[in-house]
């Protein structure tokens, strides 16, 4: 993930903290790269819960359809607990390709991001690279 | 003439990989019946038990949301479109509990 994306995505949790904040990164259907960062509004305005407003959801995926993408990371903030899946969020998870990205604003001085696939109720945490700017895509 | 339904990712598996089906019926109920019927098992992921809409996905009549329709009694007709998409939710309110790992956190910006 580029470093501005990163700096964004932080930023947002900042900002909507005690709140959740959420959103995707959208990128190329199949590529995996994180490009198009889409903030999103928590319908649920809560400091324990996310969720994507329908209508919003709908507006998405159609936006992303249009332009041949996937949301390639789903993130999301917990403002007061560490940035690792809920039993909430692995029951929700349903994009089995998506990088599910946990920001934790519990400590107003350090920033814990941490990346994690979450399939079939299955934890699994990888690596977070934050470079400076994406590797032109092969094409 | 019949209904589209578009088919969210993890729900491929009980379309063959494809990315929209089509099928009949009066209601959305009858519709997802009608669509079970080809497609095994896709009914149990969209109507819960007990009939109604799981809270996990949200159903798209054309340009609206089915909850707002009359959920599952929905009247549905020719030309229609069907919109299954997951819902995109889930926050800190149940923690995963004490037994996970609880690594350092990845670079801090």
């Amino acid at each position: 993930m580029d470093r501005a994306t990163y700096d964004a995505i932080v930023a947002h949790a900042r900002r909507d903290h005690p709140d959740e904040a959420c959103g995707v990164v959208a990128g190329p259907a199949g590529s995996d790269r994180p490009e198009r960062l889409i903030p999103m509004v928590n319908a649920a305005r809560s400091p324990t819960f996310y969720e994507f407003d329908s209508m919003d959801l709908l507006r998405l995926y159609r936006e992303l359809e249009d332009r041949d993408e996937t949301p390639v990371v789903i993130y999301h903030s917990h403002t007061a607990t560490e940035a690792y899946p809920s039993r909430t969020d692995v029951s929700y998870a349903s994009e089995p390709d998506a990088h599910y990205l946990l920001v934790s604003t519990a400590d107003p001085g350090t920033d814990s991001v941490r990346s994690f696939r979450i399939i079939e109720g299955t934890i699994r945490e990888e690596e977070l690279r934050v470079v400076p700017v994406l590797e032109p895509a092969e094409r | 003439m019949s209904i589209e339904v578009r088919i969210p990712t993890i729900l491929r598996s009980y379309t063959g990989g494809e990315k929209a089906v089509e099928g009949k019926g009066d209601t959305l109920g009858d519709l997802f019946a009608d669509l079970d019927s080809r497609h095994t098992g896709l009914r149990g992921r969209v109507v819960d038990d007990s009939g109604a809409l799981q809270r996990f996905v949200n159903v798209y009549l054309n340009d609206e949301d089915v909850r707002f329709l009359g959920g599952i009694a929905a009247p549905v007709s020719n030309g229609d479109t069907v919109t299954i998409l997951p819902a995109v939710a889930g926050g800190s309110g149940h923690p995963a509990g004490p037994g996970h790992p609880a690594g350092p956190g990845h670079p801090a910006g």
